[in-house]
């Protein structure tokens, strides 16, 4: 008898979980993962894009660039989302740039220095220049805060600031643009870099080679620390994969990534 | 017929005793196998990279750069090290007055309140410990002592803190005269913890020279770059969880050499 009843209720939870399987299906899903750089302003795509088209899901998914790429390389993701170049193994994969970013060198508001150069900065991070009264601040030993190796951001600071020379190993390391403008948020004499567009009252992002960091003059190319964030698929995307992408790089698209702090592809600098 | 009726139903009994036996044995043999599994995915991963960059500049190499494939591991070894002894160094000795308190000095009902509270900081989730330390005790030490805050120190001090129960409820146990081998169970969640310890210990991956400079542990190291490695540097990190793997059956052979040479010359 209770067999009877264990049977009976196997097969109504298989059936159940079947209808909710096709429930889901019916609504084809595209995914789009990679760099958690990108992953914020992928979620207010992926959420417009769905109002126009209820038909299509688009689920976003961080993981890094790396884990995109191999995502996309697999084909566990339609498409992946990369803030740093593809590596020569991974030159196979087809790449459009869907925004440029600005990077900021953030500080502590309370810190009096507001402006640096890039070889000041340059120097700050590969440990040779380690007091704030050397750049102008008080005379108290900066705490330099970087980004873990791999990371898009770093692997960006790293081409843009540092060239050849390496970040000292003595710097704190972080794994996201949030713990870093937190560390350097509760620190006064902190100093990190994040995404330009995650600059937000608690820090304060550095003047650097006499330009503020600010989308305009990013636009006139007089701040310099900007990078590309690039999509990238297996091949060129089709269907529901260019539908989205069409959608990322339309205007409305791009609008959209100008009011959370990313510079549009239109009329970001030539590369 | 009635003893034909007997024997069978004996038979019968003795059958599903098998039947349980066995199953019983594919349930246990599914837990080892699953670590089986484990290690030799993580060695299969991350030994071929040791090899090929050499098993000396993996463990006594001083600088880490996995994107330009110099893989050295030394700093967070010394690492994991220091911020375990911290944190045994500060969890005994509170743990064992705890310990001698509650089962020499307190009364019964004290105890039934004691006890299951302090079992409850063990189920305290790590990213609250640090939380805690990353909001009270790091900018304590960053004010009062001096450095960035994020170092050897504070990490120790979350993890002497996170092992109190499992320091404690041993230490009670071995008083009340149960073996003393369990021990390393303590040290084992001290070198094991990644979360609390990656909010708190400010994870520079070079060899601390005061208790106030930052640390990176073993641990820190595979879940701090995990998400963005590949190639070479992923298999790099499943080295380091090889590495951390051996450091951990060595502590373990240890302590239970020890423990049980101790009981020897006890008996």
């Amino acid at each position: 008898m209770i067999r009877k009843w264990l049977v009976l209720t196997a097969v109504l939870a298989a059936a159940g979980a079947a209808t909710g399987c096709r429930g889901a299906r019916s609504r084809s899903e595209l995914t789009v993962a990679g760099s958690t750089s990108i992953q914020p302003f992928a979620d207010k795509w992926a959420e417009v894009f769905m109002e126009k088209r209820p038909g299509l899901g688009v689920n976003v998914q961080g993981g890094g660039s790396s884990a995109g790429i191999q995502a996309c390389k697999s084909g566990a993701c339609q498409i992946g989302m990369t803030s740093r170049d593809l590596k020569p193994d991974e030159q196979d994969l087809h790449e459009i740039v869907v925004a440029h970013d600005g990077l900021a060198v953030i500080v502590h508001p309370e810190n009096p220095v507001r402006a640096a150069t890039l070889p000041q900065i340059k120097e700050v991070f590969s440990g040779d220049l380690r007091n704030w009264g050397l750049l102008g601040g008080a005379d108290r030993a900066i705490t330099v805060v970087t980004r873990e190796e791999g990371s898009g951001t770093r692997g960006a600071f790293q081409e843009l600031v540092m060239g050849r020379t390496r970040i000292f190993k003595g710097a704190i390391t972080q794994d996201s643009n949030g713990t870093v403008r937190e560390i350097v948020a509760h620190d006064p004499y902190a100093v990190g870099f994040i995404s330009l567009g995650l600059v937000n009252e608690q820090v304060v992002a550095l003047e650097l080679d006499g330009a503020a960091a600010s989308e305009r003059n990013i636009e006139n190319g007089r701040y310099k620390l900007v990078r590309p964030f690039m999509f990238v698929s297996r091949g060129e995307p089709t269907g529901q994969a260019l539908e989205f992408i069409e959608f990322v790089l339309s205007d409305e698209g791009q609008a959209l990534v100008k009011v959370e702090g990313l510079i549009p592809i239109k009329r970001g600098p030539s590369k | 017929m009635k003893s034909d009726m007997k024997g069978r139903g004996r038979n019968k009994l003795e059958r599903t005793d098998r039947l349980v036996r066995l199953s019983l044995l594919v349930v246990a043999f599914s837990a080892v196998s699953t670590l089986a599994v484990i290690t030799i995915f993580m060695f299969e991963q991350g030994a071929p990279i040791m090899f090929k960059y050499g098993l000396r500049s993996f463990l006594a190499g001083s600088d880490w750069y996995p994107t330009e494939k110099i893989f050295g591991l030394w700093p967070m070894i010394v690492g994991s090290l220091y911020v375990t002894l911290g944190a045994m160094v500060i969890g005994v000795p509170f743990g064992l007055a705890c310990a001698v308190v509650l089962t020499e000095f307190s009364s019964r009902p004290v105890r039934r309140v004691i006890k299951p509270v302090i079992e409850l900081l063990a189920g305290i989730p790590s990213v609250v410990y640090g939380f805690i330390g990353v909001v009270i005790l790091v900018p304590f030490i960053r004010e009062n002592l001096g450095g960035p805050g994020l170092s050897v120190l504070a990490a120790s001090i979350i993890l002497g803190i996170m092992i109190l129960p499992t320091i404690i409820s041993i230490s009670v146990d071995s008083i009340q005269a149960i073996p003393l081998s369990y021990r390393a169970f303590g040290m084992g969640r001290a070198i094991g913890e990644t979360m609390a310890v990656i909010m708190i210990a400010g994870n520079a991956a070079s060899v601390p020279r005061s208790v106030l400079d930052p640390v990176r542990t073993l641990t820190s190291n595979i879940a701090l770059e995990m998400g963005y490695a590949s190639g070479e540097h992923r298999q790099a990190l499943f080295a380091t969880g090889v590495i951390l793997f051996i450091i951990i059956m060595i502590l373990n052979t240890v302590a239970n050499v020890t423990s049980s040479r101790m009981k020897g010359s006890k008996g």
